[in-house]
């Protein structure tokens, strides 16, 4: 019985596979279509919406551009850098804030509240006080980044089970021993979701302030693109973007599942 | 009571302390740049943006800005109800639609979207329509994601009620997958106004178009400290109160 329930529940599985496979083949070709055949009626003005292999052009354009790995390499250290410091003050903040209720009464409803303000406003004084090179864009990465990761840690550190630690004093474990058995390892999903949380963010925060004031990284290539109405290198080049950008982001989430199992 | 709960169970000495160490905070910023420890070039004395608020109200029409920014997330708030969260019922009804497209639009929630403004400058022009889009994308996929999880989960005991009663697919979804699911839906919504309130603040500003995004970038432009500050912090204050109207919504809806 066991094994005919096993065999329905294979073929179920494949059925369902099968069938997200074709709708997948089936959207993806729609909305190829869709588009070519926007890009070839002339409805809106020509290049704003470029045909596919245009694009496909585009990114080749970009990729051969010698200029784009030097300016790719000046957005990744941003970002790097930017989640580094928002992860230093975040993580001994968010500590703080989750091991000793007074602080975190007073001032954690502050951070919950400001969290989600638009930090882009801040990018004006981030400027007079870093200048438009990179400092203002690690500046408003770092700002970007501090919050999640900050609220991720306290609730992370609220959240550790107190037998354990109860467990670590009663066998006289050392705060070293303690830190290194018992609230790293805790920790760990809590800091990594923050952390991704924090790329996500910080990566808006820097591209979007190189859009805005910048003479390099790749927000200021998208905003030169624009001006040059190089739309098929523009949209190239938002499209690898993009890539990175979910590509990072589901290395994250695979370190978390992976940490669950 | 859960530990955030707890922390945020206000008691009667937090919001006099709260405010007493923000008044501490802004004192000494005041006494270092009066003892020029900061330089007041970059720096605002508190005292200054406090009085630049009448400014920006009175002169500069902070309100009406306010205003601008307001009808372009309820444009992008409308979207997100009428489109998105059907949208959400239809993936959740159609399994194998959520299948195939739910890594899409997860992948999308991670995608900066917000960078596709320049495009969409160039598709509607400088015009509050351009920031209407982007917003609305923006808060699409948190939207999806929770309507389809809120119709997913909803419990097996309650659809079995519905059946027992025979009642048609119109009223089981009416009367119990609907009204189960609302609290997740509401929290998708809550979530997507908020990213939604954020991008058309950010566009605002980058596109120097419209509303509150666009009066604190215009002040800077004219190096107008204490008026900048005072409309930062307006930003900040209005975004807060938003957020707070929000969650007193979906509690009160839920």
């Amino acid at each position: 019985m066991a094994n005919i329930a096993n065999t329905n529940e294979l073929k179920a599985n494949k059925t369902g596979v099968s069938a997200k496979l074709i709708v997948r083949i089936v959207s993806i070709t729609v909305v190829l279509a869709l588009w070519e055949g926007i890009a070839r009626s002339g409805l809106l003005y020509k290049d704003v919406v470029p045909t596919i292999s245009a694009i496909l052009y585009g990114i080749w354009e970009v990729l051969a551009d010698p200029t784009f790995f030097r300016q790719a390499g000046v957005t990744l250290g941003e970002i790097t850098l930017s989640v580094i410091l928002g992860a230093a003050t975040g993580i001994t903040v968010g500590i703080i804030l989750g091991s000793r209720p007074f602080f975190a009464k007073i001032f954690e409803p502050l951070l919950h509240y400001l969290a989600p303000t638009p930090k882009i406003i801040f990018f004006p004084l981030l400027i007079m006080w870093f200048g438009i090179g990179e400092g203002s864009k690690i500046a408003m990465g770092t700002i970007s980044s501090f919050f999640p990761i900050v609220l991720s840690v306290a609730s992370g550190m609220r959240h550790i089970n107190p037998v354990y630690v109860r467990v670590g004093r009663s066998f006289r474990a050392t705060a070293w021993q303690q830190a290194t058995k018992i609230y790293i390892p805790a920790m760990r999903d809590p800091v990594v979701n923050g952390l991704r949380l924090a790329f996500g963010v910080s990566t808006i925060g820097v591209l979007l302030a190189e859009t805005k004031f910048a003479q390099s990284g790749l927000g200021f290539m998208v905003t030169r693109y624009y001006q040059q109405f190089n739309m098929p290198s523009m949209y190239g080049i938002v499209l690898i973007i993009f890539a990175f950008a979910i590509f990072v982001n589901w290395l994250f989430g695979k370190l978390i599942v992976e940490e669950t199992q | 009571m859960t530990a955030k709960s707890a922390i945020f169970q206000k008691e009667k000495w937090v919001i006099p302390l709260q405010l007493g160490v923000t008044f501490l905070f802004f004192a000494i910023i005041e006494i270092a740049i009066e003892l020029k420890w900061l330089n007041e070039y970059v720096l605002s004395r508190p005292s200054k943006i406090f009085f630049a608020f009448h400014r920006i109200i009175v002169e500069e029409s902070i309100l009406s800005y306010t205003a601008v920014t307001f009808m372009e997330v309820l444009g992008a708030s409308l979207g997100l109800i009428f489109i998105a969260i059907p949208f959400g019922i239809l993936l959740a009804q159609k399994k194998v639609l959520w299948q195939a497209w739910g890594d899409w639009v997860s992948a999308l929630a991670a995608a900066p979207i917000v960078l596709l403004y320049p495009l969409f400058l160039v598709v509607f022009g400088r015009s509050p329509m351009t920031i209407i889009v982007i917003a609305f994308l923006t808060g699409f996929s948190p939207v999806v994601i929770k309507t389809v999880e809120g119709i997913t989960n909803v419990r097996q005991v309650l659809k079995d009620v519905g059946r027992s009663f025979n009642l048609s697919a119109y009223q089981q979804f009416k009367l119990i997958t609907l009204p189960a699911a609302l609290p997740a839906i509401f929290l998708g919504l809550r979530l997507g106004l908020i990213y939604a309130m954020i991008t058309v603040v950010a566009v605002e500003y980058l596109i120097d178009l419209g509303g509150l995004g666009n009066i604190v970038g215009e002040l800077a432009e004219r190096y107008d400290l204490p008026a900048t500050y005072a409309a930062m912090c307006f930003v900040v204050g209005v975004s807060i109160l938003f957020f707070a109207f929000l969650e007193r919504l979906e509690k009160w809806l839920t």
